[in-house]
């Protein structure tokens, strides 16, 4: 499933990053690898951007950057 | 005395704490300005510790060193092409993983020697986090000092390490590298040795240079092409060939399978020297989010945040900014009454004291404002504000962060423009500049309260209130107009920190507001007081015009022919005739101080300018009028005040009065309020905009874009309003 799909409290691990160029390469950059669990603290009130927890961290990102990661979902 | 010197910079991610260290190293010793060419503040300071002047530079704050962002590039040129002595790199030790992917990226320029500080260790120890620090020293082959920033811990050993690393042998091989898989190593070795064979002045070292080719680095690849003439096109076809196999091999491009990587290697070195103890505790930050951020709350307390920031800026700014106005006013009375009545006396008051006097006055708005700032970029809030208004600014093509500085357009543009440096993108930061003038300004409200008041009276506030939507959608359609032309692209990519929350220091609170307001003060001085001066010479020269009667003589007939009424007069009918005998002489002057302003340059111009300005219902008064507001809208009102010879004292009443008296209608009104709305922004705004925007063509392109569209939008009112009401 796409990271996009998934609700508020669930866990899964990145199987892809797709999307192209610098969008591709910072969402890498900043952890969100291959094989990398992310789990999904919350979305924003308005439904968008999503907030992630990586590696310890709390990151963000657009629903529509969102759709570019596949994640299988763990629970 | 002779001292040994070395130039440390520091380097890290953004909230790894980077700024405290830089703030307890220098102190107030330090200089904020921008990076050369670009609008990133640079800061650096130089101080004198155990027999070394070092000075410091504070890098922006980036989590690599791909040349994306401007602040990318900015770090990177810098490690590249200044050759700091010693680099030390900042790392957040609660986030270890992400921190190493600069620290490896640092390694790998291996052109400058670097120093790890491992930072706020006690949030991580706090977190279960242990390290092994001695273990990651030699993993990396790199010194490493603990360190705890906010309490000021470790510091004076992470300069002491930093001098002794400094005056070490240099050119110590490094033992450990990022090993990547077998092709790319094999990929880099062959692409080393070919470069090596066919260029020897490359400056960067060059297993570095291979690796960059081979990312396909826009700005590696340039330089490369630039100091290897004519074997250029040989290195780039072998690097095409390199990343094409690399491709098919890896079924992705390289950098990609590189970033992959060098976490992989990461991830190595994670396993050894960290360890998370399982225990979970109460994660504070995320329950202050669980508040700040949800979805009922989250808009409420933001929106109450928001104006607590306008209230203490603009309400409490006020009184400061009474005092500071008393205290022009009294300075211009003083040079009144001290100096002679000679044009430099002239020059000085309503020129130099006034003009200067005008940006002045923002200052206590601009402390306050920036110490709000302040406080939530270092409690962490700001980036909070982004995540919940990123959606509706998405919409018009801009960031989260836009939003702040857009909002604080409603109080004065000048603070405004400078807000935008919280934006990382250059194009979202120059967009938001662009837009933020059409954001009504506090100065407007009175030229909107005078024409409104004077011309639809019960209803003012709706028109009022309109004219603000009106700018407010202008700057909508303007941000996707300019989105989709000249600063083409989409907005920067959302992958933003949320960093946890923190209690802020009062010392990083206070520099940062004075810095910028240092900067505010210094920067737009020049500007301002060479503005004034231009627009004091027009409006005060020719100093002696022609005028249509001699109005010294006249009012000496006035006060020589009640002179004799008074005399003849009784005690009580005396009052009454000196009284009038006032009125009189006032009202000679005000028209003789109309007719100075109409005869000077600036009037000459206005009237010129008024066959351009009749088809939007403005007359040469009002357009007059308008080309003083480019000093500060304040002054719009008053100008017509002096224009229409309204006693100075009266106050709007009258010259509300005069404006209906003139044939003003109100369609002109309306016309002249949406042209105030957009047109040029004043001179401290347009100088804001020169400066933040680090060129005089988004200066130029701002005041032409917005007078044109003030005069488009006033010209389709005053004609369809005119089409409108003559069919009716």
């Amino acid at each position: 499933m796409l990271l996009s799909e998934m609700k508020e409290g669930q866990s899964g691990r990145i199987v892809r990053v797709g999307g192209s160029g610098v969008l591709r390469r910072r969402i890498l950059e900043m952890g969100l690898l291959k094989d990398t669990e992310v789990y999904v603290e919350k979305y924003a009130p308005l439904k968008d951007p999503i907030e992630l927890i990586v590696k310890g961290y709390h990151v963000s990102l657009r629903v529509e950057e969102a759709a570019h990661i596949t994640v299988d979902s763990l629970r | 005395m002779y001292q040994k010197r070395l130039t440390i910079a520091l380097a890290g991610n953004p909230n790894s704490g980077k700024t405290t260290i830089f703030n307890n190293i220098t102190g107030t010793r330090q200089k904020v300005g921008n990076w050369p060419g670009v609008t990133v503040e640079k800061k650096e300071g130089t101080i004198n510790r155990y027999g070394y002047e070092l000075k410091i530079i504070d890098l922006p704050g980036t989590y690599s060193l791909t040349p994306f962002s401007i602040e990318e590039i900015v770090a990177r040129n810098f490690i590249l092409d200044e050759y700091p002595d010693v680099v030390i790199d900042i790392i957040d030790a609660s986030n270890l993983e992400r921190s190493l992917y600069l620290a490896t990226q640092l390694r790998e320029l291996d052109c400058c020697k670097v120093l790890f500080a491992l930072n706020m260790a006690d949030v991580a120890r706090s977190r279960g986090i242990k390290i092994d620090a001695d273990k990651l020293s030699e993993l990396l082959d790199v010194p490493v000092v603990f360190t705890v920033g906010n309490k000021n811990e470790g510091v004076e050993a992470l300069l002491k390490k930093a001098i002794e690393l400094g005056e070490s042998a240099s050119d110590v091989p490094l033992q450990r590298k990022v090993k990547y898989s077998k092709d790319i190593e094999n990929s880099i070795t062959q692409l080393q040795g070919f470069i090596e064979n066919r260029a020897e002045c490359i400056p960067y070292n060059i297993r570095w240079t291979a690796i960059k080719l081979l990312e396909n680095d826009r700005i590696v690849t340039e330089r490369i092409a630039e100091k290897t003439g004519n074997n250029c096109q040989a290195i780039l076809q072998e690097v095409k060939t390199h990343r094409k196999h690399l491709t098919a091999r890896f079924n992705d491009d390289p950098e990609i399978v590189m970033t992959d990587e060098r976490y992989g290697f990461i991830a190595g070195i994670i396993k050894e020297v960290q360890t998370t103890s399982t225990r979970q505790r109460v994660d504070i930050s995320r329950s202050i989010d669980l508040v700040l951020t949800n979805r009922f709350f989250g808009f409420p307390i933001f929106i109450f945040f928001i104006w607590a920031m306008f209230q203490l800026t603009f309400s409490l700014g006020s009184y400061p900014m009474e005092w500071i106005g008393s205290a022009i006013n009294l300075l211009s009375t003083l040079f009144d009454l001290l100096l002679p009545d000679t044009l430099i006396k002239d020059l000085l008051i309503n020129g130099i004291i006034a003009g200067v006097g005008s940006v002045i006055i923002f200052l206590p708005n601009i402390l306050l404002l920036f110490f709000c700032i302040a406080l939530f970029e270092d409690t962490g809030y700001m980036a909070r504000a982004a995540f919940l208004m990123d959606k509706i600014m998405h919409l018009i093509g801009l960031h989260g962060k836009s939003f702040i500085p857009m909002l604080m357009g409603f109080g004065c543009n000048v603070p405004a423009i400078m807000a935008s440096r919280t934006l990382e993108s250059e194009k979202d930061r120059i967009l938001t500049i662009l837009i933020t003038p059409f954001m009504s300004c506090s100065a407007k409200l009175p030229i909107y309260i005078i024409l409104a008041g004077a011309f639809f009276s019960t209803k003012a506030g709706t028109v009022i209130f309109s004219i603000y939507l009106v700018g407010v959608i202008l700057s909508v359609l303007t941000g996707r107009l300019f989105r989709t032309t000249l600063l083409k692209g989409a907005d920067a990519p959302f992958v933003m920190e949320l960093p946890p929350y923190r209690v802020p220091m009062i010392k990083s609170l206070m520099i940062h507001m004075w810095d910028r307001s240092k900067m505010f003060l210094k920067k737009m001085g020049g500007i301002i007081l060479v503005g004034s001066i231009i627009i004091w010479a027009l409006s005060a020269f020719p100093r002696n015009p022609r005028y249509s009667m001699d109005y010294e003589s006249e009012i000496k007939k006035i006060q020589a022919s009640f002179t004799v009424a008074i005399a003849s007069a009784d005690a009580i009918a005396r009052e009454g005739i000196e009284k009038k005998r006032d009125q009189a002489v006032a009202e000679l002057l005000n028209a003789q101080r109309a007719e100075k302003v109409e005869k000077s340059y600036m009037g000459r111009i206005g009237k010129t300018l008024a066959p351009l300005f009749s088809p939007i219902g403005i007359d040469w008064r009002g357009s007059v009028a308008l080309l003083t507001g480019f000093v500060a809208k304040e002054i719009v009102v008053s100008t017509l005040g002096i224009l229409y010879a309204v006693e100075e004292e009266t106050g709007s009443e009258a010259i509300q009065n005069a404006l209906i008296s003139s044939g003003m209608t109100p369609l002109s009104a309306l016309s002249m309020m949406l042209f105030v709305l957009l047109y040029i922004p004043c001179l401290a705004t347009v100088a804001s905009i020169r400066r933040e925007t680090g060129s005089v063509k988004w200066m130029f392109l701002s005041i032409i874009y917005s007078t044109l569209i003030a005069w488009l939008v006033a010209f389709l009112v005053y004609q369809g309003g005119r089409i409108i009401t003559g069919l009716s």
